[in-house]
């Protein structure tokens, strides 16, 4: 048999597993659920986190929101970030220390704060994608802010081999573009405009067919118009979040007041015991 | 005939405005004029299938979920995750109020007030149309209290996931939708008894959902035209990988797999070949070149012995080898295996093991057998399907390329004895590593 096979990694108290290496400190009572008075959360964070929770019946449904919202204020999952979720959830840190490491988005140890998601799946991989993350890889080395990481199926095997950037679909790339991401990143503009998913056109013929009703597009619009309608800024009029559907918000209700008004308090007295 | 796609890229129409000028929500309003029994029963005339693999008649899930006053659930799967599938993508950036229309026509239909949309966390662009849209049918009131005059009450959600392919799993995605880790439940109670919140619950993907206003439209009898007669309707197919055109098509369902991939999607690159090709996503069992005049539909495919699932076509030609390939399918499913389930979670991992020792040269001809045995104690014994999915793939690659893999097998063994003769090992110490683990 072989003699050149590599030795097989090994890590703490020679497990063949990672992630034993520290050892749980038994002597410790379990972490209970932060109290909010003495759990610092960062302006923002807290509104962001109960207008989340108000959209649903259950507040721990908000648990991904909440943990996408505290992910984007302290650039990863760190304990600190899932106790201040915690203490506004009222859930243990346990339970969003579960959540967090089950989903991809979610980092649980530091990461730069640029995210470039290749994907590596088939359809990517076939037209050539496994190189491309290499590159992206190596134009990204040292640098402190790119997060390069390889990931599954991104949904746009239209563009493939494609990346994410910062949740910006791009593709499809060649070699080169693995540095014109790292330096667009870098400058802070958009990146590479030319080959963003929102300015594709659909694939089906007939459909490119029925386009020509629209009439004959002024050259500014073409190259540059976004599909969905929104500028690249994204959608800059302010509207009201779909939070709570059924309820207006206070400002309707000034406008409207409904004509029967004292619904809530007595006919709900589960959400009494919810309070508690 | 164009119902998903009708004129996608008329600029703005993600806007409410342009949505109505083109005659949107009138649906809405002649499904309201009728009762739920009158919607859904033009659900079963229409025959729709589920788009989103599984192919289950809309109409019959829609009957399923129980009468009367209770709190009930309507989620959109919006968790596009199966490689090689971006339909959902384009309809939700392109015709968000398309899909917000469906919904609210299902939820008349089913009885349901509070609904929600599950779309996967990378999908950040398009949840930020969605949401925009929502918004505006929030203020012209199609969602709220009584809607346009009815007395029908729904809100509307969207959820962000957060990037877990077993999301996309119904089970999965309604502990998701809790705030919980995605693991599948068991079943029964199926959803529509027992589902998210233990209430009543129909969970449609967003292909489904954003063809009902063109059914309420056309009347389910004339939808039942298009398309075959066990598989109605049209269909948008992904076609991705080795083509020379790849993109979302709008198909009716029946039409030949090779008008799909060479007529619309142009084909493999010039000068070559297509080896094989997955007909819906990569959980499907793969088909050859000599299966390209198959129909594209439901029940063609599952004859065929494969499967349309979600619709997605990706190609592979002769340039790649069918190892290459296994090895990508088998390393997605152990990654994103949930782990409750036994016979899943090491199988998954077990088969990718295998399948790196084909490529280091230290496999034999029995661990084709070993690893075709391992798919089939997957299939049929977890909660969930995604275990099958690596299984029936990986089976049958193993069973149509099983001489390609053979000579892969015994073409890494000589490329890896070569590299042993390089380096001459000592009597003694070869023993040692001879066990089947090296000890370190």
């Amino acid at each position: 048999m072989s003699a050149t096979r590599p030795p097989v990694p090994r890590f703490g108290h020679g497990s063949r597993v990672p992630g034993w290496d520290d050892a749980v400190d038994l002597t410790k009572d379990p972490a209970t659920v932060p109290d909010p008075a003495t759990t610092p959360v960062p302006p923002g964070l807290k509104e962001t986190i109960v207008a989340a929770m108000a959209k649903y019946p259950d507040r721990r449904s908000a648990a991904i929101p909440a943990l996408h919202a505290a992910q984007e204020v302290h650039g990863w999952c760190s304990p600190q970030a899932i106790e201040e979720v915690a203490s506004v959830m009222a859930l243990t840190p346990a339970y969003l220390t579960a959540v967090a490491t089950f989903y991809d988005m979610f980092s649980t140890v530091p990461k730069p704060r640029n995210d470039v998601y290749v994907c590596t799946n088939i359809s990517c991989s076939l037209l050539g994608a496994d190189e491309f993350f290499e590159a992206m890889l190596a134009a990204a080395e040292g640098n402190p802010n790119v997060n390069v990481k390889a990931f599954e199926c991104l949904g746009a095997c239209d563009i493939a081999p494609m990346a994410s950037v910062n949740g910006e679909y791009v593709g499809p790339l060649d070699l080169a573009d693995a540095e014109r991401i790292v330096a667009d990143l870098d400058a802070g503009h958009t990146v590479l405009e030319h080959k963003q998913l929102r300015y594709r056109r659909s694939a089906d013929p007939e459909v490119a067919e029925e386009a020509r009703e629209f009439g004959p597009p002024t050259p500014e619009v073409t190259e540059m118009t976004d599909t969905a309608g929104l500028g690249p800024e994204g959608d800059t009029e302010d509207r009201p979040g779909p939070t709570a559907a059924i309820e207006m918000t206070s400002d309707q209700l000034a406008e409207h007041p409904e004509p029967e008004t004292h619904v809530d308090t007595d006919q709900h007295p589960a959400d009494g015991e919810d309070a508690q | 005939m164009k119902i998903l796609f009708d004129r996608i890229d008329e600029p703005g129409l993600n806007t409410l405005a342009v949505y109505q000028r083109r005659g949107g929500y009138e649906s809405l309003r002649k499904a309201l004029a009728m009762s739920p029994e009158e919607v859904t029963s033009n659900l079963l005339d229409s025959g729709i299938r589920g788009r989103g693999g599984a192919g289950f008649p809309m109409g019959r899930k829609v009957s399923f979920l129980p009468h009367g006053d209770m709190d009930k659930y309507l989620v959109c799967n919006a968790d596009e995750s199966e490689p090689g599938t971006f339909k959902d993508r384009e309809i939700m950036q392109k015709n968000p109020h398309m899909l917000i229309e469906g919904l609210l026509i299902a939820s008349w239909a089913a009885g349901t007030s509070r609904t929600f949309i599950y779309i996967r966390g990378e999908y950040a662009h398009q949840a930020d149309i969605l949401e925009a849209a929502i918004a505006e049918a929030l203020d012209a009131g199609y969602i709220g209290e009584r809607i346009l005059g009815s007395d029908h009450s729904v809100s509307l959600v969207l959820h962000r996931g957060a990037g877990a392919y077993i999301c996309g799993e119904e089970t999965g995605l309604l502990d998701s939708l809790e705030g919980k880790r995605g693991n599948p439940r068991l079943k029964p109670p199926f959803p529509a008894i027992e589902g998210l919140y233990h209430g009543p619950t129909l969970i449609n993907n967003v292909e489904t959902l954003a063809t009902v206003p063109a059914i309420i439209r056309m009347g389910g009898k004339e939808y039942a035209e298009l398309g075959t007669e066990t598989s109605t309707g049209t269909k948008l197919v992904s076609v991705s990988g080795d083509v020379q055109r790849p993109g979302n098509y709008e198909i009716e369902l029946g039409i030949s797999s090779r008008e799909l991939i060479y007529g619309l999607a142009g084909g493999p690159p010039e000068g070559r070949e297509i080896k094989f090709w997955f007909p819906g996503g990569s959980s499907s069992p793969v088909l050859t070149k000599d299966d390209l005049d198959v129909p594209y539909d439901f029940d063609s495919m599952a004859k065929a012995g494969s499967m349309l699932g979600s619709g997605a076509v990706i190609v592979v030609d002769d340039s790649h080898t069918v190892l290459e390939v296994a090895m990508k399918v088998a390393k997605f499913y152990a990654h994103e295996s949930c782990g409750k389930c036994v016979p899943c979670r090491e199988g998954t991992n077990w088969t990718v093991k295998m399948l790196e020792r084909i490529e280091s040269g230290e496999a034999t001809p029995m661990d084709l057998d070993i690893m075709a045995s391992v798919q089939e104690q997957i299939i049929g014994n977890c909660l969930c399907v995604l275990g099958d999915a690596m299984a029936m793939p990986i089976g049958s690659m193993v069973e149509k390329f099983r001489s390609e893999l053979e000579d892969e097998i015994e073409a890494a063994r000589e490329r890896a004895e070569g590299a042993d003769l390089d380096d001459v090992i000592p009597i003694g110490v070869a023993d040692e590593h001879a066990g089947p683990f090296p000890v370190h």
